[in-house]
């Protein structure tokens, strides 16, 4: 039985369980940390930085989703560090690709935009990168559009924890990294997807949408596709 | 030889330029019309999903984005196959109404009418729309009240003034609210009042530009634009017509996805705006014109009651294919009648409040052609996808582009006849800058955008030194 502790988030004393993550222990109390790659009901990945916190006593940053509390642990959530910090992973997010919103699908209903809106984001100060990358619309009922794809890895994990499937992957490195499916083959002649769309419905953004949606008609519907795997608490 | 640079003229959707080449004794020996810009969407839409040009498109502006939405979806429709409920094509033909009402009302009230209320040669500082305010207040309130009529229209249909996502491959995504049918109706009244009064006081000083008439782009060339199968004017479906300047119909109700075997592109060295030209003619005798010079030319009547008794007006004073573009403004006025007249009609039937207003299907054509009739003109998406959907190609003719020889047609003709000398004057000019915005190109918008356009006449010597530079 895993052991009690204690700590606190923002001055506020919480109670936790060993093994726990920050942004659990930060959800179950009210408190809230953006992010972007993490997700309820799936192992947690820690690669788009926006859940990084202060843990008094180090002077970097720590990912919530990632790092486990510990007993007398005292947390900082909201600062002008953080914000800036989080502001300059959503600019590197939004220059690395292409993430036109006003043409995009899940215009107003993507997760990007609306924590861009939320943290007060209007200019980007880096240089675009304007990469030219190709749309996926081999499948019969959905598209990859490169373009707006983070490299959250939600599909990854969903694919694999949940449906079981594991159609997704990162290749390459670094900036390179591209989201390919059944080891470079287009989506369309995957062998081992099952078309379930749960990688679409957890896609933050407009990269993994269904087909036929016209601009700003895509809504996801992603809490819906881990539940059952909250309850029954297999997720990792 | 000297050459007078206007740079920039901006442009429709971009920049262009004016090169005016004076000989010895400095009378206008050539000119030249160059779109600067290159903007790429043909190319850069390759590899999207279809059903996503009608935003992408959409972009390309921001007075008339309903204008390529609708071309664009009827496009789609095209690869699609489908007949979209009659609801939803009634509900684009009432968007594009309003839209052309909105659009007509900023290019006569807000761009043209301080040339011609105010006068081409009146001070450039207050020859503006704040100086029509101050001249002609009554005047400048209908335009303003006339704008808004059709921008809240716009607004209460498609929820959005500018770039609007109502319009969907298919039909449009959500039905008429009968509360926003109301709230148009009520409007219908004053926005009618309002264009006749409009076309009433243009016709009482028309004729005081007997110069202008006979000088802006007052030439023989073909005509287009849409049709009903009765010849009544069209704005968002029917076929194009093509007359010859004597009024002969050459091609009748053209199938939309024959359009290339009439209408052919000259690419021209000096301009990034391609040329079309009427095909069977070849290049540059097949030159037509477009928007509502073109509209008014071609149709045999506009089919509303009002507009109609308008139209055989225009018809007996100037003929029954009226030649200078000046009438572009008449023309104007005409359709702003035929719009708010045809949304009345559009308002009455009850089926327009139909809850079906949306086809779906996937691929079923792998090219697809979409004509409507944006404010300026003709315009074109012709799409081609693969079985996936993808576009992998594109090519649009947009409305001003099939004016682009004309255009350059009548600067030449203003040029010729109202610049001599080596001392140019502000009002010859405005007169070159105005045969433009007679076209309504989006030229017109961005050329009076602050309350002075921003033209450049260099005249350069023929070594290259500059005598003379004149800034408005």
């Amino acid at each position: 039985m895993s052991e009690q502790i204690t700590m606190r988030i923002d001055g506020q004393v919480c109670t936790a369980k060993e093994g726990q993550t920050i942004i659990e222990v930060a959800q179950a109390n009210g408190r809230y940390i953006p992010s972007l790659c993490h997700m309820p009901g799936l192992s947690a990945d820690g690669c788009c930085r926006l859940c990084l916190v202060e843990v008094t006593g180090l002077n970097r940053l720590l990912p919530a989703c990632t790092t486990p509390v510990r007993n007398g642990m005292s947390v900082v959530t909201d600062s002008e560090r953080l914000n800036q910090n989080r502001l300059m992973a959503l600019e590197l997010l939004f220059s690395e690709r292409n993430h036109i919103c006003a043409v995009c699908v899940s215009n107003g209903h993507c997760e990007l935009q609306g924590l861009a809106q939320q943290l007060g984001l209007t200019h980007i100060h880096f240089t675009y990168n304007y990469p030219k990358l190709p749309v996926d619309v081999s499948h019969p009922r959905f598209v990859l559009d490169h373009n707006r794809c983070i490299l959250c890895a939600r599909c990854v994990r969903v694919c694999d924890e949940v449906e079981g499937a594991h159609v997704w992957d990162i290749a390459g490195r670094g900036i390179n990294s591209m989201l390919v499916s059944d080891l470079q083959r287009p989506w369309g002649e995957s062998q081992s997807c099952t078309s379930c769309g749960k990688c679409v419905q957890v896609c933050p953004t407009g990269a993994l949408v269904e087909k036929g949606h016209a601009v700003e008609e895509m809504t996801k519907r992603n809490a819906v596709v881990t539940q059952l795997a909250i309850k029954r608490g297999t997720h990792p | 030889m000297r050459t007078i640079t206007i740079d920039p003229v901006s442009r429709i959707e971009g920049h262009a330029k004016i090169s005016i080449h004076l000989d010895a004794d400095g009378h206008v020996a050539d000119t030249v019309f160059h779109v600067t810009q290159l903007r790429g969407f043909e190319k850069f839409a390759e590899g999207r999903p279809f059903y996503e040009m009608p935003a992408i498109t959409a972009r390309i502006c921001g007075i008339c984005p309903v204008s390529h939405l609708l071309a664009s979806v009827k496009a789609c429709d095209a690869i699609m196959s489908v007949r979209i409920p009659p609801a939803a094509a009634k509900l684009r033909e009432l968007l594009h109404c309003a839209q052309i009402v909105q659009s007509h009302a900023l290019s006569f009230f807000h761009l043209s009418s301080p040339d011609l209320l105010l006068g081409f040669d009146s001070d450039p500082a207050k020859r503006n729309v704040l100086g029509v305010i101050e001249a002609f207040p009554d005047l400048a309130r209908d335009g303003i009240a006339l704008r808004k009529f059709g921008q809240q229209a716009i607004e209460g249909l498609a929820k959005e003034r500018v770039h609007p996502s109502w319009t969907v491959p298919g039909g449009v995504n959500a039905p008429l609210d009968p509360a926003v049918r109301d709230r148009i109706r009520a409007g219908l009244p004053q926005a009618k009042e309002i264009a006749l009064r409009t076309i009433a006081f243009f016709k009482g000083v028309v004729d005081q530009f007997k110069e202008e008439i006979a000088n802006f782009g007052n030439t023989h060339t073909m005509h287009a634009g849409l049709v009903d199968a009765e010849g009544n004017v069209q704005f968002y479906d029917g076929n194009v017509r093509f007359i010859d300047a004597e009024g002969k119909v050459v091609v009748d109700r053209m199938e939309s996805a024959d359009y290339s075997r009439y209408i052919g592109e000259a690419a021209l060295p000096y301009s990034y705006l391609k040329a079309p030209f009427f095909k069977p003619r070849g290049f540059p005798e097949g030159i037509y014109r477009v928007g509502p010079l073109g509209r008014m030319n071609v149709a045999t009547r506009c089919g509303t009651p009002a507009a109609d008794a308008e139209f055989a007006e225009y018809h007996q004073r100037y003929g029954k294919v009226v030649h200078s573009s000046f009438h572009f403004h008449y023309a104007r006025l005409i359709e702003l009648l035929y719009g708010v007249e045809r949304m009345e009609a559009l308002l009455e039937d009850e089926s327009i409040l139909d809850r079906h207003v949306r086809a779906h299907a996937g691929v079923n054509a792998l090219e697809g052609v979409g004509i409507i009739e944006a404010p300026r003109g003709t315009l074109i998406h012709h799409y081609k996808v693969n079985e996936e959907g993808a576009i992998t190609w594109a090519n649009l003719i947009v409305a001003t582009g099939n004016n682009n020889l004309a255009i350059g047609r009548s600067v030449d003709q203003v040029a010729k006849h109202f610049i001599h000398g080596k001392k140019i004057k502000e009002g010859m000019l405005n007169r070159v800058a105005a045969v433009v915005r007679a076209y309504d190109p989006c030229l017109s918008c961005s050329t009076h955008a602050a309350d002075q356009y921003p033209l450049e006449i260099n005249l350069v010597d023929a070594d290259g030194t500059r005598l003379q530079t004149l800034r408005s």
